[in-house]
């Protein structure tokens, strides 16, 4: 009886967004987000967190449901546009399309691009499909036992989110909490809220309301990955991009061969993606691993087989709709991707969390039928205008570097008009090219300035409600457990084994 | 050891105790429950505790050879001529307002940094400014910086 109501309200649920999903305005930011992204994240170096970052402001002036349409769409197409670098250039677009190299390059200097690409948009979108799915089944169970949680709750478990992005984010852990704790302390940049103290302002009346979130992830995410791309010339010569790309379709033996490549990309992906701080990364090479450990041919992957890229491909994809589980029904980010997305979630005046499917279900039920339509719109966007994004990658980097830091100024000016907020942007520029350097990781310090003003309010409030009485944190059950996690994390790769394990996940 | 472990283990470990020295200026526990300073405090503690850790592994590991690739300081030095480039644009937008600060900075990098002719770096500098004049302010109504000479 329980699940019959449940079944009925997710499907009315889906039926409600199709028809916001379907309207020809929301069609539109679909098929724009999902074009823009897959543009942006065609180029190599660009990942979906700069790719949001930068394309984020163009939503500004946009009605809510349409802008998180839109963005979903970017996202997806980010994701899918760094697979083509991976596969025609041997470049992964970003971290989680480097697996894709290992048989995609090889498929394509064999000839076989066109259908190389073609099995990677085919395992996007069926992947990315079940990973909607799996959103669409887990979210409204997890928010409805989330309407439980009070503020040490919700403290927990942004202890516990950060805890596992810190543990995932890079080789040193040390490196990961210090990035953290900074991002902590540029989120208490400004007005204190509760009791209106201006903290850390160094006297400026332009910090007393803090540090604008699209400064900081422009900066760190687009800037510092520019910085970092032109310590190189390479300007001078174009790719080499192979031809054969007229015929994209894969062939019927491809598709056999790729059965369970689809069910592992999907499955592992979305699971993947539900936990905080894991990651498409992550998602692709388990997903591979697992395809090379069942292959009865374990020995050919890396030599070009079609396996090797549907996994990984649909893994990626699958983790989208893993990811916007904590998001959308925790409030919490699980990379810096999704943290940028609940910073911009914000910014609109929403507030993701166990009552936004209940207060927002236009939005909510919105998101996900557009989600549907951004795999299907991918498929067909990206099987005909694969030659075309191709053409991009000849873009030269001298021309395209220096429209990038002009679109980074436009971005950042666009949304509060301050011209200190375009020098803090350079501030944060430099800040994301040194951590990169220096081997910090990014995500941790985006995640610690988003979760920031809500990790301390949750913590003050828990504490008022005590009166000052640390224990409540440790006195509730759900919060108890996710802290004493959250510990256990943080602790365990002092445990050699469990070290290894860590930076074998992460290397 | 690393150098730049411990080069930004001290600036952090810098910024913690700068962190503290502030949070202890603000009220930690009041009537209401914690102040602006009780969190601040704690993170700032977290912060110097883990850069001086940082610093503490680099220097026991002095004697091992340096992890990973040596730093190629030409190629840094690349990134952080784009990033004066990019500063230099921000000082001149007040002055020169967007799309002439934006055509110098694209004029540098393409002529200077990328060593183009000028006959190539020219049109790709009055090219790109001209096409963002197109999208933002024109297409999009996206209002650019603005300088002396009104545009």
């Amino acid at each position: 009886m329980c699940w019959d109501s449940e079944a009925v309200e997710v499907i009315s649920g889906l039926l409600h967004g199709f028809a916001v999903a379907l309207t020809p305005v929301n069609l539109f930011w679909c098929f724009a987000g999902c074009f823009l992204g897959t543009v942006v994240g065609v180029l190599p170096g660009l990942g979906p967190p700069a790719t949001i970052a930068m394309l984020l402001p163009l939503t500004f002036q946009m009605n809510p449901t349409s802008a998180v349409i839109m963005l979903a769409g970017i996202y997806y197409g980010a994701k899918y546009g760094g697979s083509t670098t991976s596969i025609l250039l041997n470049v992964p677009g970003e971290s989680s399309s480097v697996v894709t190299c290992l048989d995609g390059y090889q498929m394509a200097k064999r000839g076989r691009a066109g259908p190389a690409l073609g099995i990677a948009a085919i395992a996007s979108f069926i992947a990315g499909t079940v990973g909607v799915v799996g959103l669409m089944l887990v979210a409204p169970p997890l928010a409805k036992f989330a309407l439980s949680f009070s503020s040490p709750e919700y403290f927990a478990l942004m202890c516990l989110g950060l805890a596992m992005v810190v543990l995932l984010a890079g080789e040193s852990m040390t490196k990961a909490l210090l990035a953290m704790l900074v991002g902590l302390w540029v989120a208490g940049m400004g007005t204190d809220l509760f009791t209106s103290t201006s903290r850390f302002t160094f006297g400026n009346a332009e910090m007393l309301d803090g540090i604008d979130f699209v400064v900081v992830a422009i900066g760190v995410f687009a800037l510092g990955e520019v910085l970092g791309n032109m310590e190189i010339r390479q300007g001078a010569q174009l790719l080499p991009v192979p031809k054969g790309l007229r015929d994209l379709l894969p062939t019927w033996q491809d598709l056999k061969d790729c059965r369970f490549a689809f069910l592992n990309g999907s499955v592992i992906g979305f699971l993947i993606g539900v936990l905080p701080g894991a990651g498409s990364t992550i998602a692709s090479f388990i997903s591979y691993g697992i395809e090379k450990a069942v292959s009865k041919h374990p020995e050919k992957f890396g030599t070009g087989v079609v396996e090797g890229v549907a996994a990984p491909e649909g893994a990626n994809n699958s983790e989208t709709g893993g990811a916007m589980v904590p998001l959308l029904t925790l409030g919490i980010p699980g990379s810096g991707t999704t943290a940028i997305l609940l910073a911009a979630f914000i910014l609109w005046g929403l507030r993701p969390g166990p009552l936004m499917i209940q207060d927002n279900p236009t939005l909510f039920w919105g998101l996900v039928a557009s989600m549907y339509i951004g795999n299907v719109m991918l498929l067909v966007l990206n099987l005909p205008l694969v030659p075309l994004f191709a053409q991009i990658l000849r873009l030269p980097a001298y021309v395209l570097y220096p429209a990038i830091f002009g679109i980074s100024i436009v971005g950042v000016y666009s949304t509060s008009s301050s011209l200190f907020d375009v020098w803090m942007l350079g501030a944060f520029g430099l800040i994301g090219y040194a951590m990169r350097k220096l081997d910090y990781p990014s995500a941790p310090l985006i995640l610690g300035f988003v979760l920031g003003d809500s990790m301390e309010r949750a913590l003050r409030q828990s504490l008022m409600m005590s009166q000052g009485d640390l224990s409540i944190l440790v006195s509730r059950p759900i919060s108890a457990t996710m802290l004493f996690l959250a510990v256990l994390i943080l602790v365990a790769p002092s445990f050699k084994k469990a070290n290894a394990w860590r930076v074998r996940a992460i290397s | 050891m690393k150098t730049g472990d411990i080069v930004s283990g001290a600036a952090l470990a810098g910024l913690g105790v700068f962190i503290i020295v502030e949070a202890r200026g603000w009220e930690y526990l009041g009537p209401d429950g914690p102040g602006p300073g009780f969190f601040p405090l704690w993170y700032g503690i977290a912060l110097l505790v883990l850069s001086l850790l940082l610093i503490g592994w680099s220097v026991r590991r002095g004697a091992a050879p340096e992890s990973g690739a040596r730093v190629n300081w030409r190629d840094v030095g690349r990134a952080l001529t784009a990033w004066a480039a990019f500063t230099a644009c921000i000082a001149l937008l007040k002055v020169l307002g967007f799309l002439l600060s934006f055509g110098l900075m694209t004029l540098f990098m393409v002529a200077v940094m990328y060593r183009r002719p000028l006959k190539v770096a020219l049109p790709v500098a009055a090219g790109t400014a001209l096409g963002f004049y197109l999208v933002f302010p024109l297409a999009l109504n996206v209002s650019l910086p603005v300088g002396v000479l009104g545009f």
